[in-house]
This record gives C-alpha cells, sequence and structure tokens, in this order.
C-alpha cells in the first residue's frame, strides 16, 4: 500500500512556555511569533500562565515584555514572589521589561476620534528596550471598559495582535471569561493561532483546576482538561495518559528486597519499568513490603519517593525501624523522599499534579504509592482507575518502577483490584490465613508479566529484621501455616522419627538372624568337616588294607612260582 | 520650524489681559498634548485645543506638545494610550481628554471650562 505524504508548508514552528507539562500536552508550547489567548474565569490563573511564560521565557533566554493593565508593578512583583519569581531582579538584568498601564475611566473624557497609538509606542519602546522575543499583556478586556469607542478599540485590538505578529513575538493574551462565550469581548476571533482555557471545577467539594487547549491552528495537540496546580514554583500541568503503548521496556531486572521474594520471581526480582501492585487485607505487610523495595532501591544509590496516604513519615520510619529498615538514613543521603497528605485534602486531580511535580523534581526511579486504596475517599472507582492509568503510564515513559499497595477488604476486592489489574506487570497478593485460631499471612503471585514465577504459596514471616518467605506445608488439611505448620513439622518429626526408629530394628533383627546363620553354616561346616575326616580316613584305611592284600597275594605268586621251578619243570630257562 | 503644526504662538505674559467676569482670577492652565508624529488627528486636536484655549484662557494657558514618536519614554509618565490625548496638569486635578477635540462642548466640559462662563454657570 503506497503511503501518502501529506504537502505542505512547514507545520507550525513553536517555542517552550516552560511551564511544566504545558509543553508536552501541546507538542512543543506556544506558537513562535504567534499570539496565544489564555481565557479564564476570575481567580483561574491567566496572569501567573502570563508571567510565567515570560520568567520561563528569560531562563531560556528569550526576554520578555510584561504589559499590565490590572496590577501596578509593585503588586504585581510581591503578588509572584510568592511563586518563587523575582521580576525585580529580572527586570534588573534587562531580562524583563514590565509596563503598568493604568487607565482610570473617571479621568478622561473622549472628545473626537482616536487612535491607540500611545499604546503601541510603548509596547514597541519596551520591546526594543530589552529586545524581546516574548510578551505577555494582562488584560486587555480592561480597554473595552475603560474606553467608549467600541469600535476603535475593536479596530485598535485588531490592530495590536497584527503587530505582535509582525514584530515576530511570541505573546500571551489574557481575557475574562464571558458568559456562554470564551472570553467577554470576544477576543478569541482576534486570535485564531492558538486559545488556551483555564478552569475549575469542583466535584464533593473538592476543587480541581484545569486547563484545556481550545485551539491550536496547524498542530495536533490534547483535547482533554488536564488538571493543574499553582503552587510555590508557578504552574504544573499534567499531561493526560498518552495515546500509545509505545514506552520502552527494560530487560534490567531489581531486586524487591527480599531475597525470597525474588527467588519467586523468577530469582531476579522485578523487571525495572514496572508496575507493581501488593494488595491484602489490614496488617498483611504490603507497606512493609513496600519499604523493602524502598530500602533496596536507595541500596543501589537510586533515588526514591514514597507517596503515605495514611500515616506520616515520622510514623513510617519509626515503624520500618522496628522491622529492620533504617529509612532515616536514606533521607539523610537524599536518596528517599517521603510525602504524606490526606486523600481527603484535594480531588484526585490535584493528587495527580501533585505527584506528578514531586516525582519530576526529585527524579528517583521508583515510586510508591500506600496504599491506592484510601483514594476512595477522594473519588470514585472510575476515576481513581482513570488517574491511577495516566499515573502508571507515565511513570512508564520516565522509566521509573511503580509499586502501589492495595487494601481489600470483602467489599472493595473485586472493584479496585479489576480496575486496575490490566495495568498491573506483576501483581503480589498477601493474605491472611486463620487456622488453628491464628491468622498467619500467606504470599503468592496473582501473576507476573514476562518472567517465570513460582506458583506457590509463601508464608511471610515478620521479623525485627524484615520480611522473609517460607515454605508453607500442605497437607490434608490444606495449606498449613504458622503454629499448625509448627504442630505438622513436630509431627512429621515424630512419624520421621519412629520411622526411622523401625528401621532401626529391623535391621539390628536382620543382623542378629544373619549372625545366627552364619553360626548355623560353621556349625555344619564343622560338621561337615568332621564327616568328611571320618570318610576320608576309613577311605585311607581300606586302601591300605587293600592294598596290603594285594602285595601279599603278589608275594604269595612269587612264591607259588619259585616253588614251581624249584619243583616242577626243568629248569626253566631265564 | 514653519512648517511644524503644533508651532504655538508666543503666549501672552501671565495675566497680562484677563475676561473681567473670571471667577479663577489669575490662575494658570498647563496643558499637554501628546501626539505620535503629524498624523491629521493629531494637528486636528492641536488646533482645536488652541482655538479652545484663546476663546476661554487666552493668555493664561501654555500649551506643550509632546510627540511620543521621538520621546517614547514619556507615554509611561502620563499612562498615556490613546493618542491623542490632552492632559490638564493644571489646575489640579489631573484631566484627560483623548481624541481629535472636536467635540468642541466635550473638551469644554471635560476641561471644567465652563465654570468660567457665566452665562453657562447661570443657565444650570
Amino acid at each position: 500500500m503506497a503511503v501518502i505524504q501529506a504537502v505542505g508548508p512547514a507545520p507550525v514552528e513553536k517555542v517552550p512556555s516552560g511551564i511544566a507539562g504545558f509543553d508536552q500536552i501541546t507538542g512543543g508550547g506556544l506558537p513562535a511569533g504567534r499570539s496565544t489567548l489564555v481565557c479564564g474565569a476570575p481567580g483561574s490563573g491567566k496572569t501567573i500562565f502570563a508571567v510565567e511564560f515570560l520568567v520561563r521565557g528569560a531562563q531560556l533566554g528569550e526576554k520578555g515584555v510584561f504589559i499590565t493593565f490590572e496590577e501596578s508593578v509593585a503588586d504585581l512583583t510581591r503578588n509572584v514572589a510568592s511563586l518563587g519569581f523575582n521580576l525585580a531582579q529580572l527586570q534588573e538584568q534587562k531580562l524583563l521589561a514590565v509596563d503598568y498601564v493604568h487607565l482610570d475611566p473617571a479621568e478622561i473624557e473622549e472628545a473626537g476620534g482616536y487612535s491607540l497609538d500611545g499604546l503601541f509606542v510603548r509596547l514597541a519602546h519596551s520591546l526594543d528596550a530589552v529586545g524581546a522575543k516574548r510578551v505577555a499583556i494582562d488584560t486587555l478586556e480592561v480597554l473595552f471598559s475603560t474606553l467608549k469607542d467600541d469600535a476603535v478599540v475593536r479596530a485598535e485590538t485588531q490592530r495590536l495582535f497584527r503587530f505582535l505578529k509582525d514584530r515576530g513575538v511570541t505573546a500571551v493574551v489574557t481575557a475574562e471569561a464571558g458568559a456562554g462565550a470564551l472570553t467577554r469581548q470576544g477576543l478569541e476571533e482576534y486570535v485564531s493561532d492558538c486559545v488556551v482555557w483555564l478552569g475549575q471545577s469542583v466535584s464533593d467539594q473538592l476543587a480541581t483546576r484545569f486547563l484545556r487547549i481550545v485551539k491550536y491552528r496547524g498542530s495536533s495537540h490534547g483535547t482533554n482538561e488536564y488538571p493543574f496546580l499553582i503552587d510555590d514554583s508557578g504552574f504544573s500541568v499534567v499531561p493526560a495518559s498518552s495515546l500509545q503503548l509505545d514506552y520502552q521496556v527494560s530487560e534490567e531486572r531489581i531486586s524487591s528486597g527480599v531475597p525470597s521474594l525474588d527467588g519467586m520471581l523468577g530469582g531476579n526480582g522485578f523487571f525495572r519499568t514496572s508496575t507493581i501492585l501488593v494488595s491484602g487485607s489490614a496488617g498483611s505487610g504490603k507497606s512493609i513490603l513496600a519499604a523493602h523495595l524502598a530500602n533496596a532501591t536507595c541500596q543501589r544509590g537510586e533515588r526514591c519517593v514514597l507517596f503515605a496516604f495514611e500515616e506520616s513519615p515520622a510514623q513510617i520510619v519509626r515503624n520500618m525501624r522496628s522491622v529492620g529498615l533504617d529509612l532515616r538514613k536514606w533521607q539523610e543521603r537524599g536518596l528517599l523522599e517521603l510525602h504524606a497528605t490526606r486523600p481527603s485534602l484535594y480531588g484526585l486531580e490535584m493528587h495527580l499534579v501533585s505527584m506528578h511535580k514531586a516525582i519530576s523534581e526529585f527524579k528517583p526511579t521508583t515510586v510508591i504509592l500506600d496504599p491506592i486504596s484510601s483514594f476512595t475517599s477522594a473519588g470514585k472507582v472510575p476515576q481513581i482507575k482513570a488517574m491511577l492509568v495516566r499515573l502508571f503510564d507515565w511513570l512508564k515513559t520516565q522509566q521509573i518502577t511503580g509499586l502501589v499497595t492495595c487494601l481489600t477488604t470483602a467489599a472493595n476486592r473485586d472493584e479496585v483490584d479489576l480496575g486496575i489489574s490490566s495495568l498491573i506487570d506483576t501483581w503480589i497478593e498477601v493474605r491472611e490465613l486463620e487456622i488453628a485460631g491464628e491468622r498467619n499471612r500467606a504470599l503468592y503471585l496473582l501473576k507476573s508479566r514476562g518472567m517465570s514465577h513460582s506458583n506457590q504459596i509463601r508464608e511471610l514471616v515478620i521479623s525485627d529484621t524484615g520480611i522473609s518467605l517460607a515454605d508453607v506445608f500442605t497437607g490434608e488439611g490444606g495449606v498449613l501455616i504458622g503454629s499448625a505448620k509448627l504442630a505438622e513439622l513436630n509431627r512429621r518429626t515424630r512419624e520421621e522419627q519412629e520411622r526411622a526408629a523401625d528401621v532401626a530394628r529391623s535391621e539390628r533383627l536382620l543382623e542378629i538372624k544373619r549372625e545366627n546363620l552364619e553360626a548355623q553354616i560353621s556349625a555344619l561346616r564343622a560338621e561337615y568337616a568332621a564327616h568328611a575326616e571320618e570318610v576320608q580316613r576309613r577311605l585311607r584305611s581300606s586302601r591300605e588294607s587293600a592294598d596290603a592284600a594285594r602285595s601279599d597275594r603278589d608275594m604269595l605268586s612269587r612264591l607259588r612260582t619259585d616253588f614251581g621251578n624249584r619243583f616242577g619243570s626243568n629248569g626253566g630257562g631265564q | 520650524m514653519t512648517d511644524n503644526p503644533y508651532r504655538t504662538k508666543t503666549p501672552r505674559p501671565f495675566g497680562a489681559k484677563m475676561a473681567p467676569n473670571d471667577p479663577s482670577d489669575g490662575e494658570r492652565w498647563n496643558l499637554r498634548l501628546y501626539v505620535a508624529g503629524e498624523t491629521p488627528k493629531c494637528v486636528q486636536a492641536f488646533q482645536h485645543l488652541k482655538q479652545i484655549c484663546e476663546e476661554h484662557l487666552q493668555g493664561r494657558y501654555s500649551i506643550e506638545v509632546i510627540d511620543l514618536l521621538k520621546n517614547p519614554t514619556l507615554a509611561q509618565g502620563d499612562q498615556i494610550i490613546a493618542i491623542p490625548t490632552l492632559v490638564r496638569q493644571l489646575p489640579p486635578p489631573v484631566k484627560k481628554i483623548i481624541g481629535d477635540l472636536t467635540n468642541t462642548e466635550r473638551v469644554v466640559v471635560g476641561l471644567n471650562l465652563i465654570p468660567i462662563k457665566p452665562e453657562l454657570r447661570r443657565a444650570k
């Protein structure tokens, strides 16, 4: 099949905005040399977007001009200082020019036709003064509310966008959301290249900020509502899951921190960048198993982030010390970061964004979420699943190994597990077994993609040196574990001993029998020997008497011959 | 300099001639007109302004024309965005009138020139 190649002008050139996550969802950033309209309701973060666009630009070596209609330079500088942006310093370094255009409707009277050349002159002057490549205007709509001649303002607005385009600067223009329209003054009509919408949604009393690319001429872009966070380092947007399943896979294996568990996993542990689920009932040792992985990661000198939703960092450190895992040591060396947040603190999206941010900053190779089941207090199962899909997906693209724990109860077992099981590469289940009046932990692998793994159930033993896995006994009564296993072990030992005694006894009996028999044999031999001697003796004597008789006869016959010679014939001749 | 459209006549000496019934006696008017080059609107504004001043403030005003194309930095001080803009610096408070000043009534009202016209004040 012939491949049809698109023939046409080169795709839109883009400049990175520098805003975390935004450049991913737009496939490179804002359209270079064009204007982007950023609109949203009051408090949606438009100004911060505009300021960060310039601040990041300055860091990327693109100087900028900020035209503010709303806040004075001093106010603006103070307000964005909390986001870690030092506008005063950037102005001193000539990387940024801020021009506050103050318009007081009470002061201005209109008498006849006018143009906004004054604004253009100021803008052009600021652009030239710093050699700006970026411009942010916040917000142009003040012009509409201050000046009465709407037609002039509209014409001049159009001219402004043309001016910006002619100057080849990349611009961000903010605008207030209008009723039933993107912007109150319909500015989206003038900016045709890129329109970004900032919004906020509240569900179950939890507010989530989100960003949406309404339009991006000449470029493909994500169409979703991407949650974002504004915190002490500015904007961060989380790209929703990538559409393709095309992440790189690793052949490398990493230890789970529990040698016997590695043994169950084909002898080498988990695949690097795989996603691991540890599910189990309360107190089954999920967190400890997770801490083992964290410990093993840090031992390799790699970084690990642990997000805890039920325990405080201090509590985790203390609890893990009791099983012989010194997590504080890794914290001090900067290899381990513990983040503890209440799941109900904010919505799922915000959790995702904050985790995203922490991971991006710390750059760990292993990420642990303990437990994901507590998200049920922040959202419903389908949303949790959607969030986890995006998180796992992103972890894979970042080549990060992820381990999540999940509390299972009889009620949610199927819900939570099945929701994400398809995303899981290795699924470890720890179950409490109640046998003979005690509860014990049994661990088994539900699945582990891409490796031969044990199908055995092992007993998970937690001691003050951590987790170890012991073989379990299977008997007529099923799996035997804990003291039932001990009893079985004792019983077997006893049986063994008895059997051994039996064997020894039999062997002894046999020996005795053999000895008896041999005694009999030697007696018979002696008897035979005596008999044989007797027979020999008799034979000898009879043979001797026969010889004697023969010699007697010979002698007699000789004698007879001699006698004949003398008395019979005349001499015989010899 | 002959072709300078913003050329002002030499103002009369301060207080030399005043309208006899002027209540704001001795008040000095400092006006500033911001223009950008010699566009028709700007030239028109200047001519209208001169006309109005001659009528109402004869001898008590000065007009400073600032061309932003030559001095762009001056736009920031008086917060100029529209061209032409007339700024009344004195007497306070500062007043701004934008446009080519074709609407004379508006200019007169905007500059608070009305009170000095007794017949208008009475009509109020």
